[in-house]
């Protein structure tokens, strides 16, 4: 377990090597030290897993001290179930990624350049994940915005690419502005940055449900709403696309969207005591999955619809973390980084066949020329819509009868229909895609081919991860060692919360999960395998709602009238009128009345040296006397 | 008397001026190397100084104290606290860098250019180490000649009025100081007992009353104000600093602004505590526009020099902000963010310099773009400069400004929360300049060659001071710590008095006037604890 600070930096090592001397080496060794560092990490985080299992109940904490930073804050981490399983599902979707990317990236001149930057992004993760206290926390969490800024921004001669960088960069730190707010009323509170300290401190210091502990959880929350792209604050993530294909894997699967979640089941001693907080986490979670759900319906990129859904996902995550189920949140976290990094790195695939396409429009067809991509990407799609017995459907069921069986029926029933519409946006990608009539250019049709090995590994690997995961926490049955595992994490909460009579059994519920899924598959398959122009007929009939989600609600348009053209406006403003005319034009305006005044004055300046020394003396005189009846 | 080191550090790079007056204005190579050499000597002395400063014990070390006139009461007294080591540090670390610095280098008159630098470098070492008012202010005011000419005779050819603008400016700024050290002078106790040192008045001026601190310290902080400068007092800045030649910008932007704010820790605040705290509120409404109002017309440049020019008002209100704070957090901050200030600032003004050196000196937004696929290197160390001027965790720009904005918060939360937002206004202009310099299709047709070795291995040394200060602060925060702790025991001697003498000024006045009983409010002990 003393090996742990091994794990956040023999990425870093790696993409210092890539960085520095990466141009000068092969790509084949590039590649090589990008995985191996990764991969060496998740053999040390298995290492650190059997180390804590291995421990006595009770003892499932484990801090290694680097050095001192500043402010009492120490370069530390932090070992327990929560952190050991991050850091596992952190560098396990990484290793696969970065393999993935040996093949996706191939052709590209600025290899050494990704693998480095992949590198640095998958270091940030760890040190977020592994973090003693807030400040270190901070650090990563604000490197991960930082590396996400360059990955997204990786080709950076397309404007497009730039622009969306700059933006994910800047409405992240809108987020951590309250973030920073946040902890500064943590160490005001606290007089410490630890999470040991502060979290056994907190149910002494601060009154439950009062407003402090209302102000820090809210501020913390309005980071993870940047960071995990909750509303008002997703905005940044369906651009974030223009990075490559695999950086999108990374940022929605395992890297960065999941900070905010991991960060408020992290400081769930702070939540647990500011139910206000609490209850709009869940809310907030709820309603953006549902939005953002309704805005993957219409979509005909691949890779948007698929950034939509990871914004649902995250607020299916949200509602878990705010109904109290933190485990589920956890369990939904991992299953979303392998469905949504397989469904991603599938959707690689095929804009790998097709020169880079991403419309769906111009697709289908494609099932049998890519017979594993489509394969995978089914399993993805169909785990994700909740299918059982996919990773899917035991953590989304879980989430839905957990915030049922806690009292939120309202929440359950906005839960549930996404679940409908998560099913039907994700088989209307794979139908338009795979299945059909092919709509694919005529130019590209000859060279649609199949990816590599080094490609399609990856994504067997996570195809069956998805399959097998669900295995860790079967919800209805004894059998959750993943709850048994991460229960010390949760050891200051109660137990189970004060039952509230369920009007429905848990084994109704799950049956209504299935059901929701089959419906919106079925839809699905209705409107675009059977009656393809059904489609079109029905965005015809509404117009106007379909507009509205074309435009996702014009909420890009409407930040852009309220904040940011009033905002170059002003600065504008500021920069000529104000600065220029008035400020500039006023100091001038005083050298000027001196230069004049000068020759005003030069009627007393007679000459006369006695009348120069009575005025002087006057002056003087006057100043001392002032000074001398003030004393 | 110990071995005078100080006055070593002082004088050196004076001697180094004296030695070049001495050489032919031929010898080129020679003077350069007598300049640099001088300039080096002065970064190992602070090096020494460094290491042989007792963090833990604080306080004035390496005190010289003698007689210079002494029928005035003018002493000749120097000494070295945590706070003046790492400017001293600052100083000596940027103008070797600043002389080497082959950017817009200087070409033409180098044996005067030297000179200017040298004197310069001997001015603003005395400031940060002088602890008498007239030796304060003498070498306060030999820091302006040097930096008029090198802006006039060396900037572009528009530098003349700048210079001018900005020599007229900060002197009518330290005309008051003047005043106000004579009166302090007259006002320190009877003919021949009266004193212009530091340390004497600052144990005498605290029980002044409030009608003498205000016009005292406001004269000092006009002063101070335009040489930083505080908002609104910046309009000579924006020439000054984009006429100048870069080795003058840098030095204008990295070293003399530091003298201003180091002017309102060591003598504003602590000689007058109780005006200082009267007055605190509305100094740091002006630092905190100061740092909004420079983000924001910095975002509105297209000329990258003027761009970054705004871009350090922002940043030097933040600085401000949290010396006006004066919570023990944030005058370490602080005082750290100087030093990161000189090391940020000055890198990107190299940088800046170096791109428009390769396009034949233009520099505007629109002139480049795409500039990340020719010059990658440049590309690599400007991504530093830049992450540690939007303080991204990692960089020592993050260690300055958290601790600025925790200090403050301790004390004015809504001051911090509001000068928070500057992580989001940094990254917005500083993330637009990146975007057109390095990213998105080529504007120009000029070829860009990559920096040179020579280049890289001087702009390595910030990227290294760049990091360290970021992950390992402890030595810098250690020596700090005690001598932070004084200044904010002698500035804030009880806020409360401040207003307690300001009730009993204004109650006087109204008793005296008006043959009433005065309001409740204004009357002693009227006010609720």
């Amino acid at each position: 377990m003393s090996w742990v600070w091994l794990v956040p930096v023999l990425p870093l090592v790696g993409a210092l090597v890539n960085g520095l001397f990466g141009r000068h080496i092969s790509k084949r060794w590039v590649g090589w030290i990008g995985c191996s560092s990764i991969g060496l990490a998740l053999i040390v985080s298995l290492g650190v897993l059997l180390d804590l299992l291995a421990r006595p109940a009770g003892q499932q904490l484990f801090i290694q001290p680097l050095f001192d930073w500043m402010l009492g804050a120490q370069v530390a981490f932090q070992v327990d179930p929560l952190s050991a399983l991050m850091i596992i599902v952190v560098s396990g979707v990484a290793l696969l990624i970065h393999i993935y990317s040996i093949g996706y990236m191939s052709a590209d001149s600025d290899y050494s350049r990704f693998f480095s930057w992949l590198n640095l992004f998958t270091f940030s993760m760890l040190l977020l994940v592994l973090a003693d206290n807030f400040l270190l926390l901070f650090v990563g969490w604000e490197l991960v915005g930082f590396c996400s800024y360059l990955l997204i921004g990786f080709w950076f001669r397309r404007p497009a690419a730039a622009r969306a960088a700059k933006k994910a960069f800047i409405v992240n730190r809108i987020g951590d502005w309250g973030f920073l707010i946040g902890i500064f009323l943590i160490y005001v509170t606290f007089n410490s940055f630890d999470y040991q300290t502060v979290f056994s401190q907190a149910p002494g210091a601060l009154v439950p449900g009062g407003a402090l502990v209302t102000a820090i959880t809210l501020l913390l929350f309005a980071g993870a709403v940047g960071k995990s792209a909750q509303i008002p604050l997703y905005v940044w993530l369906p651009d974030a696309m223009e990075g490559p294909t695999p950086v999108s894997a990374l940022i929605h699967a395992a890297t960065m969207v999941t900070a905010g979640v991991y960060m408020v089941v992290r400081a769930h001693a702070l939540y647990a005591l500011a139910p206000v907080s609490l209850e709009l986490v869940a809310i907030i979670g709820a309603v953006t999955a549902l939005i953002a759900a309704t805005i993957a319906l219409v979509h005909n990129d691949l890779k948007r619809v698929l950034a939509y859904s990871t914004i649902s996902q995250l607020g299916y995550m949200f509602l878990a973390a705010g109904v109290g189920a933190y485990s589920a949140a956890i369990f939904h976290l991992m299953g979303n980084a392998f469905m949504k990094a397989l469904l991603f790195l599938a959707a690689g695939s095929v804009m790998h066949a097709l020169s880079g396409e991403t419309d769906m429009r111009l697709m289908g067809g494609l099932y049998p020329k890519l017979k594993t991509t489509a394969r995978t990407f089914l399993i993805g799609a169909l785990a994700m819509s909740g299918i059982p017995p996919l990773i899917g459907f035991f953590s989304k069921d879980l989430i839905l009868s957990e915030t049922f069986a806690r009292g939120h029926p309202v929440l359950y029933f906005i839960g549930l229909l996404t679940a409908i519409l998560t099913a039907f946006y994700l088989l209307r990608a794979a139908f338009l895609t795979f299945f059909g009539r092919s709509r694919v250019r005529k130019e590209l049709e000859p060279q649609v081919h199949e990816s590599p090995p080094v490609m399609l590994w990856p994504l067997r690997g996570l195809a069956a991860l998805s399959v097998l995961g669900g295995a860790v926490w079967i919800s209805g049955t004894n059998f959750t060692p993943l709850e048994g595992f991460l229960r010390p994490v949760f050891a200051d909460l109660p137990l189970k919360p004060e039952a509230v009579p369920a009007a429905l059994g848990e084994g109704s519920l799950l049956i209504i999960s299935v059901l929701a899924a089959l419906v919106g598959i079925a839809i699905a398959w209705y409107l675009y395998l059977t009656r393809p122009s059904a489609a079109d007929a029905l965005a015809r009939t509404f117009r106007p709602v379909y507009t509205l989600l074309r435009h996702k609600y014009w909420l890009d348009e409407l930040y852009g009238a309220l904040f940011v053209r009033p905002g170059i406006r002003l600065a504008r403003f500021l920069a000529t009128v104000f600065e220029l005319r008035l400020l500039d034009g006023l100091v001038n305006g005083v050298g000027g009345l001196i230069d004049r005044s000068g020759g005003l004055l030069r009627r007393i300046e007679t000459g006369y040296v006695r009348q120069y020394a009575a005025l002087f003396l006057l002056g003087a005189l006057g100043v001392l006397a002032y000074l001398f009846l003030m004393r | 008397m110990s071995f005078p080191i100080l006055s070593l550090i002082v004088f050196l790079p004076a001697a180094g001026a004296l030695l070049i007056g001495l050489l032919d204005r031929g010898q080129e190579r020679l003077i350069r190397t007598v300049a640099l050499g001088a300039s080096l000597s002065v970064f190992a002395l602070a090096v020494v100084l460094f290491f042989a400063y007792d963090g833990a014990r604080g306080g004035m070390q390496f005190v010289e104290q003698a007689p210079w006139v002494p029928q005035l009461g003018i002493g000749y007294h120097l000494g070295l606290d945590g706070i003046s080591l790492l400017l001293l540090l600052l100083t000596g670390f940027i103008v070797p860098l600043a002389l080497l610095a082959p950017w817009e280098a200087i070409t033409e008159r180098v044996k005067t250019f030297s000179i200017m630098v040298l004197l310069l470098e001997t001015a603003v070492i005395g400031v940060f180490l002088s602890l008498d008012l007239v030796l304060f202010y003498v070498f306060w005011e030999s820091m302006l000649i040097p930096m008029y000419f090198i802006i006039g005779i060396w900037g572009t050819p528009k530098a003349g009025p700048a210079a001018l603008k900005f020599l007229l400016y900060t002197m009518a700024g330290s005309v008051f100081m003047l005043i106000a050290i004579i009166a302090l002078y007259f006002l320190s106790g009877p003919l021949g007992g009266r004193s212009f040192d530091l340390i004497t008045l600052q144990s005498l001026t605290p029980g002044w009353s409030l009608a003498l601190q205000v016009p005292l310290f406001l004269a000092f902080t006009i002063a101070f104000a335009v040489k930083v400068p505080l908002w609104p007092f910046h309009s000579w800045l924006p020439a000054a600093y984009t006429e100048a030649p870069t080795t003058g910008t840098v030095l204008l932007a990295a070293l003399l602004s530091k003298a201003g704010i180091y002017g309102f820790i060591r003598f504003a605040y602590p000689l007058f505590p109780q005006a200082a705290a009267l007055f605190t509120p509305w100094l740091m409404g002006l630092a905190l526009i100061g740092v909004i109002y420079g983000a924001l017309v910095a975002a509105a440049q297209r000329d990258l020099k003027r761009l970054v020019a705004y871009s350090s008002i922002s940043h030097l209100g933040l600085v401000l902000l949290g010396v006006f704070a004066l919570s023990p957090i944030s005058l370490s901050g602080s005082t750290l963010q100087m030093v990161n200030h000189g090391i940020i600032v000055a890198a990107l003004f190299w940088a800046v310099a170096a791109i428009s050196g390769r396009a034949g000196g233009a520099r505007t937004l629109d002139d480049f773009g795409g500039l990340m696929r020719p010059m990658p290197r440049l590309a690599a160390l400007f991504t530093v400069f830049m992450l540690a001027a939007i303080a991204l965790p990692g960089t020592n720009g993050f260690v300055g400004e958290f601790m600025i904005l925790l200090g403050t918060f301790t004390q004015h939360r809504v001051y911090a929360i509001i000068g928070a937002a500057t992580v989001i206004l940094t990254a917005i202009y500083m993330l637009w300049m990146t975007q057109r310099v390095f990213h998105e299709e080529p504007r120009s047709q000029k070829h860009f060659a990559d920096l040179r070795p020579r280049e890289v291995a001087l702009l390595i040394p910030l990227v290294l001071v760049i990091f360290w200060i970021g992950i390992y602060p402890k030595p810098f925060l250690g020596r700090l710590n005690s001598s932070v702790q004084q200044i904010v025991r002698q500035s804030s001697v009880q806020v409360q008095t401040g207003y307690d003498l300001l009730r009993s000024q204004v109650y006087r006045l109204t008793r005296s006037q008006v043959n009433g009983p005065a309001p409740a409010n204004l009357r002693p002990g009227g006010r609720p604890r």
